[in-house]
């Protein structure tokens, strides 16, 4: 350890390339604290992008109009809104005007933080997107799935979640894929509101060490790895949903 | 999957190259007389040194000084708005002649810009809180939430020292917008800054104060490039520095802008008008 210190500390001396997060520790920790919260922050919001995306397509086939046009609505405004802007509103437009609650200091802060609603816009803007991934891959399952499942006695909810997506979910993976991609890019925007991710702390160290080039080089790096991996995972998950002859 | 991490591999190679150093020569101040403008990174969001005022044009104290600098020189001034996190690079990059921005002067610094002394100006690092935050000292804000600037020199130091948990902003807009909704107990600013806005007598800071005792007295200086320190840009501005503490100029803008009287500009006219 004390070696790839030394390393990167005669490789600043020398070079000029300084990589502070591999010599000081105070800069390390920051930037693995920030690689941290980038992973939570895309892992919770993916997890709950999807959870929306399902129970959105659900609803969309729903009986009642006014379900349906609520939905609707809520596509096109985290749709057609640029995803930077709904953090400012939410944090600063909606966040501040919510009624205060007591902290443990006796102080009146807002009860959402700014990680809250990162978390929550986040997830709202990729759910968003999921509903429409999902809805085109339901309407590619052929009528008579449907119908077949009907005539079997099954239930709407029961077709839908145990006929239905299971083979529009199939269909929807490579979208899905494109889509959650995007999800773990996006995350660096939560930076705008001072939620410590990845982009926040390589911010924070080149603004202090004045390394901006080198910081940008590990970001590229660090996000392409990331992304990897996310990526990695979701092949294996489209290999193991694949149904052997099943093509539709 | 090999073929991916091939592939980011030689991304990685690719992007390597960007990390050689450009290569520069050639004379600044023959540059701007040349060109006719001298062009000022200054900051547009940090009353009252460098802000918007209602009619949309950057005024403040350093504007009047990269005013005085132009004028000097002969050639019109182009001012273009940097932040802490990108006018070093501004500068590096060619994109601006001199840095005017509430620069603070510290050594880490001194490795990539060159600083220009006499320093025109210092000030310290102190809070702004609401009142009910009932700060006492420093060490108060250990564990709480602290609202801060991004790049500003302050932030590690108060960080390693006291432990707060600082919610650092890319501008000043955002940081006193979060610290007036409840998110952060305190902002973490320069002192001086801290007494313009509480005496400028908005009834929004009504119920804030400057609780603690300030600390670690900073010079500010004017930025240039490495090369341009010891070139004639560089001994050009030094003068221009000593002419300003010498003849009092500093003193009588600080009075202009309405900035509490610091001790450092009053030392400085005294120890330049004697010599």
């Amino acid at each position: 350890m004390e070696r790839i210190a030394d390393f990167f500390r005669w490789l600043n001396d020398a070079h000029g390339v300084n990589l502070s997060i591999f010599y000081d520790a105070f800069d390390r920790s920051r930037f693995l604290e920030g690689l941290w919260t980038t992973v939570e922050l895309s892992t919770i919001c993916t997890a709950l992008s999807l959870a929306i995306g399902v129970l959105g397509a659900w609803l969309q086939g729903a009986r009642f109009g006014l379900v349906r046009q609520l939905v609707q609505a809520y596509i096109q405004f985290f749709r057609n809104t640029p995803p930077l802007v709904q953090l400012f509103f939410f944090y600063f437009a909606i966040g501040n005007e919510l009624p205060h609650v007591l902290d443990e200091h006796g102080m009146l802060v807002p009860p959402i933080s700014n990680v809250g609603w990162a978390i929550l816009s986040l997830s709202l803007f990729a759910g968003a997107f999921n509903v429409e991934i999902f809805r085109a891959g339901i309407e590619a399952v052929p009528r008579a799935m449907v119908e077949a499942a009907e005539s079997l006695g099954y239930s709407r909810l029961g077709i839908y979640w145990h006929v239905l997506l299971p083979l529009a979910f199939r269909i929807s993976l490579p979208a899905l894929n494109n889509n959650l991609v995007n999800l773990v890019k996006t995350t660096t925007l939560a930076y705008a509101i001072a939620v410590p991710e990845l982009l926040y702390a390589a911010a924070q160290i080149w603004s202090e060490v004045l390394n901006v080039r080198e910081m940008m080089n590990v970001l590229l790096v660090t996000y392409v790895a990331l992304i990897a991996v996310l990526v990695a995972i979701m092949a294996r998950w489209e290999r193991a949903l694949r149904i052997p002859g099943y093509d539709p | 999957m090999l073929g991916m991490f091939t592939r980011a591999a030689l991304a990685c190679v690719l992007l390597a190259g960007s990390l050689a150093a450009p290569a520069r020569a050639e004379d600044t101040l023959d540059k701007i007389k040349q060109r006719g403008t001298i062009v000022v990174g200054v900051k547009n969001d940090y009353r009252p040194w460098g802000f918007v005022d209602p009619a949309g044009k950057i005024v403040g104290m350093e504007i009047d000084l990269a005013q005085d600098v132009a004028t000097r020189l002969g050639v019109k001034l182009e001012l273009i708005p940097v932040t802490g996190a990108n006018r070093m690079e501004f500068l590096n990059q060619g994109r601006i002649d001199l840095i005017l921005a509430t620069m603070g002067d510290t050594p880490e610094r001194r490795k990539v810009v060159g600083m220009i002394e006499p320093n025109y100006y210092a000030g310290a690092t102190n809070v702004l809180a609401p009142k009910s935050a009932q700060l006492k000292q420093w060490t108060d804000l250990k564990g709480r939430k602290v609202c801060a600037v991004q790049g500003a020199y302050y932030n590690r130091r108060v960080t390693q020292l006291y432990g707060p948990e600082l919610v650092v902003f890319p501008a000043v807009p955002e940081a006193v917008s979060a610290l007036q909704g409840g998110n952060c107990v305190g902002f973490l600013f320069d002192d001086t800054l801290i007494v313009s806005t509480l005496s400028a007598g908005d009834p929004k800071w009504r119920d804030y104060e400057m609780p603690l005792v300030s600390e670690d007295p900073q010079a500010w200086a004017m930025g240039v490039k490495l090369d341009d320190l010891q070139a004639p840009f560089g001994m050009f501005l030094k003068k221009l520095s000593i002419d300003w503490h010498k003849a009092g100029t500093l003193v009588e803008l600080e009075k202009k802008w309405g900035i509490k009287p610091s001790p450092f500009l009053q030392e400085m006219h005294d120890k330049y008008k004697g010599g």
